[in-house]
């Protein structure tokens, strides 16, 4: 974007809005809202402290096992489910049904069944990004060219050549968009599981700093958290571009 | 082959040496017939068209003989082996090309290879050397959206020839390049029908483009599918390519043909 012929980095709007929270924050309207300037003060004392680090790695690991379950068990039920008219048939609705459930509502079941601990958090995590990544790679599927598939078989593909050489590679621009936005929906499920449980991690400290009035520790802790659900999203955007050049002519 | 089917005698003269046999082959959809009782010989070593309207079941048929779709009835034959799915004996080249377009050319070309097992370094010489046989040397390194409609149907081409197969089968091979490219193809395919000693059965609905590069052409007729004729132009290439379609033969027989398809064009 220009502004008096002067090119302007991209986000540069944030500037404006982090002056806006400044301005309310000195203005002392609320106790709610403290300056800017102290919550990034906070926040870079904040981050070195054990309770911290501690929270940021328990969160990590439940995220990522849950990411890693959540891509590893959609991406090939998506596929075959593209692959299948039974699969399909048998699987689509439930899918579909979990994709639009309010699934926090689920935790509190989840809780009973599995505990208080990361293992329920781990599971929230998968339950919040698996469908889309299931819906997407099997519209990945839906949509790849009969002629790569009928040049697989007639040079003598295997059905195991032909899923990982042929329906993976052709579906990868829709799988790389599921992922994107499963791990977008993974932060949310990692975050409600732990201020549900509201004894491990972040939900752990969202509790202490709330409950004590600790707003600049509050506001810091969530301007972590949507800095890194952002930057990740982003990363995965970038990997989605990569592919794209092939998405319109498959 | 010495021994000829009595349905296929009555119309082409007598063959002696199939590569490929097809017997009474029907292919139902539901109760819609895409074939009916249709045999025909392809002579090893030449080219062999198949003509018709559209609709007439000719890439069904093809199809068949690739072994991509089941017949509902009837016999295929290749080299004396019955056919009953895709095999490393014939090669297919695909109307829209079919490429990875994850892949570069190289890996394109050698995937028929890469599939059946053989080791990358082997693989990839042998790609190379039909690379260039194409005319796509320097190229190896690109991937097919950079790549024109012509020169993506030589990267088909290629992939069909590197995997030695001695029936190579054309589904409409040029019918998404432009006519300029088309023409030098069709040279094209004289020569390698010349140098490779394979068998090729080529699908398409040009009339001129069956009569130049066929030594042999089945007309196929829609309503039942069946075949109507089959033409043996001969037609002396000694001359040179570029005199054929200045050769009489060449013209009564395109004109032959459509004489007798017209009515059945829409």
């Amino acid at each position: 974007m220009k502004i008096f012929g002067i090119k302007v980095p991209m986000m540069s709007s944030l500037l404006l809005w982090g002056l806006l929270w400044e301005v309310v924050g000195r203005l002392d309207l609320t106790f709610f809202v403290p300056p800017l300037s102290v919550v990034i003060v906070t926040l870079f004392g904040l981050v070195q402290t054990p309770v911290f680090i501690n929270a940021l790695a328990v969160t990590a690991y439940a995220f990522w096992v849950g990411v890693i379950f959540a891509v590893v068990i959609g991406i090939p039920v998506g596929i075959l489910m593209g692959k299948s008219r039974l699969l399909d048939e048998l699987l689509l609705p439930w899918v579909n049904i979990f994709l639009s459930a309010p699934l926090t509502a689920l935790v509190p079941v989840l809780m009973v069944l599995f505990g208080f601990g990361t293992k329920t958090i781990i599971i929230t995590t998968t339950l919040f990004a698996i469908w889309i990544i299931i819906l997407n790679a099997r519209a990945g599927v839906k949509n790849i060219n009969r002629s790569l598939v009928e040049m697989s078989r007639s040079f003598g593909a295997s059905p195991l050549d032909a899923f990982f050489k042929i329906y993976f590679w052709a579906a990868l621009p829709e799988i790389l968009g599921g992922v994107r936005i499963g791990v977008i929906r993974a932060v949310k499920g990692v975050i409600i599981g732990q201020l549900l449980i509201s004894i491990v991690g972040f939900g752990a400290l969202f509790e202490l700093y709330s409950s004590n009035f600790l707003m600049a520790e509050f506001w810091a802790v969530l301007i972590v958290l949507f800095a890194l659900a952002f930057a990740l999203s982003e990363f995965l955007g970038y990997l989605e571009r990569k592919v794209a050049y092939y998405a319109a002519t498959r | 082959m010495s021994q000829i089917d009595p349905a296929t005698s009555r119309r082409a003269s007598p063959v002696v040496d199939s590569a490929v046999s097809v017997r009474q082959v029907s292919k139902n959809y539901g109760d819609t017939k895409a074939l009916e009782n249709l045999s025909l010989e392809f002579p090893r070593g030449e080219l062999t068209s198949l003509l018709g309207p559209s609709g007439c079941g000719k890439t069904t048929l093809l199809k068949i003989i690739a072994g991509l779709l089941p017949a509902t009835s009837g016999q295929i034959e290749v080299a004396g082996k019955p056919v009953t799915g895709p095999g490393p004996d014939r090669a297919f080249v695909f109307q829209d090309f079919a490429l990875l377009p994850w892949a570069s050319v190289i890996r394109n070309v050698a995937f028929g290879l890469e599939l059946r097992g053989v080791a990358r370094s082997e693989r990839e010489a042998k790609a190379e050397k039909y690379i260039r046989d194409v005319g796509l040397k320097g190229f190896e390194k690109s991937y097919p959206h950079e790549l024109s409609g012509g020169m993506r149907q030589r990267v088909g081409l290629a992939r069909a020839l590197s995997v030695d197969a001695q029936v190579l089968l054309l589904d409409e091979p040029f019918s998404a390049v432009d006519e300029q490219t088309r023409r030098k193809f069709q040279e094209d395919l004289l020569a390698l029908v010349e140098n490779e000693n394979k068998t090729f059965i080529f699908v398409t609905h040009s009339i001129e483009e069956a009569v130049y590069v066929s030594d042999q052409i089945a007309i196929l007729l829609p309503r039942p599918s069946r075949v109507h004729e089959v033409i043996r132009p001969r037609i002396s290439r000694n001359e040179g390519r570029g005199n054929i379609r200045r050769n009489t033969e060449y013209l009564d027989i395109v004109d032959e043909i459509w004489a007798s398809l017209r009515s059945y064009v829409e």
